[in-house]
């Protein structure tokens, strides 16, 4: 059986798959840039707006104010209140998510080819002329703070929450979006307009769409929905400065697993060595079984039921991170298997079959991804985001498998640094001593 | 407005030129297996899917959570390949795997480039018979799942009371059993229980092999014969006859305290029918039901309870109609400030008496209705959905036929089947009502 594997396996390496995506770039008689992905196979459209900036534009002492603004986007436009906003979206069958990160407001929609015009002017209404009607604000509020009470024992919620404030102190990337009860509690109307204006503008906006629609309908339909949205909103936070001085804070919570996240510094998405990284991480931790953490955590010592790490590169900070939970009497071996893989593979690197099979993974899995509009517009409005041109779909995978053993095992001896590795556990962690205040 | 709609629901029927029943070919093996092929063929991708009709509800007394065990065990060796080689080989190809445990079903599946499909037929065949395991990976693997309950279960107040809640649900038939299993008897899980349970359930007589993506039936076909066709069919399959529950008498409450809880909350489940071959109108007008009780914004609760007062954060109802036994209908409140579990499952009970009073408003019917057609379009652009649809249906009891007509039987349900589906439901003696709470603080 091995044998014939292998046989099949190099059978088919000449021959990934490729991902066939045929983008159309437009831009807007009023100036708004869209990638379009025409696919007439079914009857609906998935478009995807990304505003830069997200919840890191809440002004000082605001804190969760651009969460509750997203949150009451859904909640009444024009003279539709709450509940008539959702019945309207409901006859249309159409549906509308509006959510927040750090970094981003993003807005999915999905509509029916036949009723287009109408979902598209109940959009319009929820992102130009949301109500923000004082019944809705009070609700909403109430239901942030169940969110954030409800994160206050959580032991996963609680171990990011820590890391992030050890990590990134001041930064608003070092506080929960969702703001305190406190902050919360503060926040007016008039608060929340602002916030609005500041993040909902043509000046960071990054469109995608897929489905049943021509290049002409999506232009005509872009300048209706957006054109009056503000040109543009509040400027950019800056970059966040790192604080991670390696070892230990334990965070005392009585559940019987403990959860430890860590993190260390990490790397830009157009540094050169990016490649590298991204391969080497998959073979540390990039959650298959087949990662070094997962083998030595999980499959041979059964520590856990889940470990990983994996790159994030925010618009303010590049770090490198990951997550174990364990029960409180093991997950002090857990972070000490943890802690010998990262500084055994910065030493002595990866093998060469570890390589040559990341990078089968890693090119077969890509094209897997196109799987559907939604995702495919998802993807789309990413690429934007990271200012990626439309042509990397096809040219991604070569660049995975340009990167060599060499480059893989230079970057695992400058970039990985178990010093720095700093960990965060929430529990009653046996044996496990703070070592940062 | 009225108009609106309909104009808009008879518009919609007319642009359906094709409807998801035209993408799935179903055929059965010689030796039993039955095969589902629902083809996209817009990206070059596959699901593969092996389906097993046994889950949690069918271990033995003692056993529990042994079936679910006994998923993660399948990516250990086999006579023909090494313990952890199956994700390996897998990953390699381009492709993920996993697999998932339920009460009336075992399910595993790879995501793959399609033309890797017959490679994944021979590995998935391979060890539907062939599993070999040793004592390392019985006892590493124990210690991952009591990880895993840890996880899931130890770690979250809510999950540790729906735990009890289904215990006292269920008074005779293994709903009442989680499917992780009960830690006690987890602990004392081992290659014995484990095997034993793979011999009497592991067979191709009581598997359902679904593919979905990028292939055409034939080829399908002509892959699935080479590879599970000369598989064996287990003639001692027992039948799915699982002890059933007997006329519930009382009413049950519970109540779980624990420090680790912010966010109280009142839940109330009801036993409730499930949906039967051929018989699937009551489990339609249940479906409906839970949207116009719990179904979101211009839901009855949310309308009672959160707009026209504001006596709850948020509220919910949830209907799990495809189950192979008895299940359950519930409805979640979670109250806003100052109101207490009581207050909030006072309103909870207001909203069903005015419910049962005033009957269905049929403007929201027209709207629930229209979004039940359009998922069907919806539905058509995620195969991986579609798989799952048909996995779930045929291991609990319904066939394919079922899962087509599905759609129609719900746009076919009226006002006076949800009242009347209703007015069978709301017996208290078959509920179960649970409260989360914390402690309360001493000054």
């Amino acid at each position: 059986m091995i044998r014939y594997v292998l046989a099949f396996v190099a059978s088919f390496i000449a021959l990934p798959a490729l991902a066939e995506v045929d983008i159309e770039e437009i831009t807007t008689p009023g100036g708004i840039d869209a990638w379009l992905v025409e696919d007439h196979t079914n009857p609906f459209v998935a478009l995807e707006l990304r505003f830069r900036g997200g919840a890191s534009l809440d002004p000082e002492g605001q804190r969760g104010v651009t969460n509750l603004m997203v949150g009451l986007l859904e909640e009444g436009a024009g003279d539709m209140d709450s509940r008539a906003f959702a019945r309207a979206t409901e006859e249309l069958a159409a549906s509308f998510r509006y959510d927040l990160s750090d970094d981003t407001v993003s807005v999915s929609a999905r509509f029916l080819t036949e009723n287009r015009d109408e979902a598209v002017a109940l959009l319009r209404a929820s992102l130009i002329d949301p109500a923000f009607d004082q019944p809705s604000i009070d609700r909403v509020r109430e239901q942030v703070n169940s969110v954030i009470r409800s994160n206050q024992t959580d032991p996963r919620r609680i171990a990011g929450r820590n890391l992030d404030e050890l990590v990134y102190g001041n930064h608003p990337y070092g506080s929960s979006l969702n703001g305190t009860l406190d902050s919360v509690a503060e926040l007016t109307r008039d608060d929340i307009v602002a916030a609005h204006k500041a993040a909902l503008a043509r000046d960071r906006l990054y469109v995608s769409a897929v489905g049943d629609i021509t290049v002409e309908e999506l232009t005509a339909l872009l300048d209706e929905l957006l054109l009056d949205l503000p040109a543009e909103g509040a400027p950019l936070p800056g970059q966040a400065e790192l604080n991670l001085p390696g070892g230990v804070q334990v965070v005392e919570f009585d559940t019987p697993q403990s959860v430890a996240n860590f993190a260390q510094p990490g790397i830009k998405r157009d540094d050169p060595d990016f490649f590298a990284a991204y391969v080497l991480n998959y073979i540390l931790g990039g959650g298959s079984f087949e990662s070094r953490l997962m083998q030595e955590v999980r499959e041979k010592r059964g520590l856990t039921y889940g470990v990983y790490s994996y790159l994030a590169d925010r618009d303010a900070a590049v770090i490198w991170m990951g997550s174990v939970a364990s029960s409180n009497e093991r997950v002090g071996e857990a972070i000490e298997v943890i802690r010998a893989e990262w500084a055994k593979i910065s030493e002595d690197g990866v093998t060469a079959e570890e390589l040559a099979d990341a990078k089968t993974y890693l090119t077969g899995a890509y094209p897997l991804r196109f799987d559907g509009n939604a995702p495919i517009a998802n993807i789309a409005v990413n690429m934007q985001m990271e200012e990626l041109p439309t042509d990397y779909i096809s040219n991604r995978n070569e660049m995975v498998n340009a990167v060599t053993l060499e480059d893989v095992n230079r970057v695992a001896k400058e970039l990985l640094s178990p010093d720095k590795l700093t960990f965060v556990v929430v529990g009653k962690p046996e044996g496990v001593m703070s070592t940062i205040n | 407005m009225r108009k609106f709609i309909a104009c808009l629901i008879l518009g919609l029927a007319a642009a359906l030129p094709a409807s998801a029943k035209d993408q799935v070919t179903t055929f059965t093996l010689d030796n039993g297996m039955d095969v589902v092929v629902i083809e996209d063929h817009r990206a070059p991708v596959v699901v593969h899917m092996v389906w097993y009709r046994a889950g949690a509800a069918d271990e033995p007394p003692g056993a529990s959570g042994v079936a679910h065990y006994l998923e993660h065990l399948l990516f250990k060796g086999t006579e023909n390949m090494e313990s952890g080689e199956f994700s390996e080989v897998v990953a390699r190809n381009g492709g993920s795997d996993n697999a998932f445990t339920s009460y009336d079903y075992t399910a595993y599946f790879q995501r793959v480039a399609s033309d890797r499909l017959g490679l994944m037929m021979k590995m998935e065949s391979d060890r539907m018979v062939n599993l070999r395991l040793t004592e390392q990976d019985i006892a590493a693997e124990r210690d991952v799942i009591l990880e895993e309950r840890n996880q899931r279960v130890e770690n979250s107040p809510g999950s540790l009371l729906r735990e009890q809640k289904n215990a006292a649900q269920y008074l005779n038939h293994p709903y009442g059993t989680p499917i992780i299993g009960w830690r006690n008897e987890m602990r004392a899980l081992d290659m014995e229980k484990a095997l034993d349970f793979y011999k009497t359930f592991y067979a191709p007589n009581n598997a359902i092999l679904i593919v979905a993506g990028d292939v055409m039936p034939d080829e399908v076909r002509a892959l699935a014969e080479e590879h599970y066709g000369k598989l064996p069919a287990n003639p001692d399959l027992p039948e799915r006859a699982r002890p059933q529950e007997p006329r519930q008498m009382a009413e049950r409450r519970i109540a779980l305290e624990d420090a680790r809880v912010a966010q109280p909350y009142v839940t109330r489940s009801y036993l409730a029918p499930e949906r039967d071959s051929g018989d699937q109108e009551k489990a339609a007008a249940l479906d409906l039901l839970a949207e116009i009780l719990g179904g979101g914004t211009t839901s009855l609760m949310a309308e009672k309870l959160q707009f026209e007062t504001q006596r709850a954060v948020s509220t919910s109802a949830f209907y799990g109609g495809t189950s192979l036994d008895d299940t359950t209908f519930g409805l979640a409140v979670v109250p806003a400030p100052g109101v207490t579990l009581q207050q909030a499952e006072d309103a909870m009970d207001e909203v069903i008496a005015t419910f049962m009073e005033e009957g269905v408003d049929s403007e929201q019917l027209a709207r629930i209705k229209m979004q039940v057609r359009a998922s069907e379009i919806y539905a058509r652009d995620d195969v991986g959905r579609l798989a799952n649809r048909y996995g779930r249906a045929l291991t609990q009891g319904l066939t394919v036929e079922d899962v087509q007509a599905w759609p129609e039987v719900l746009d076919a349900v009226t006002e006076e089947d949800i009242m009347s589906a209703a007015q069978e439901l709301f017996e208290r003696n078959n509920s179960v009502t649970a409260w989360l709470t914390a402690p309360e603080v001493t000054q």
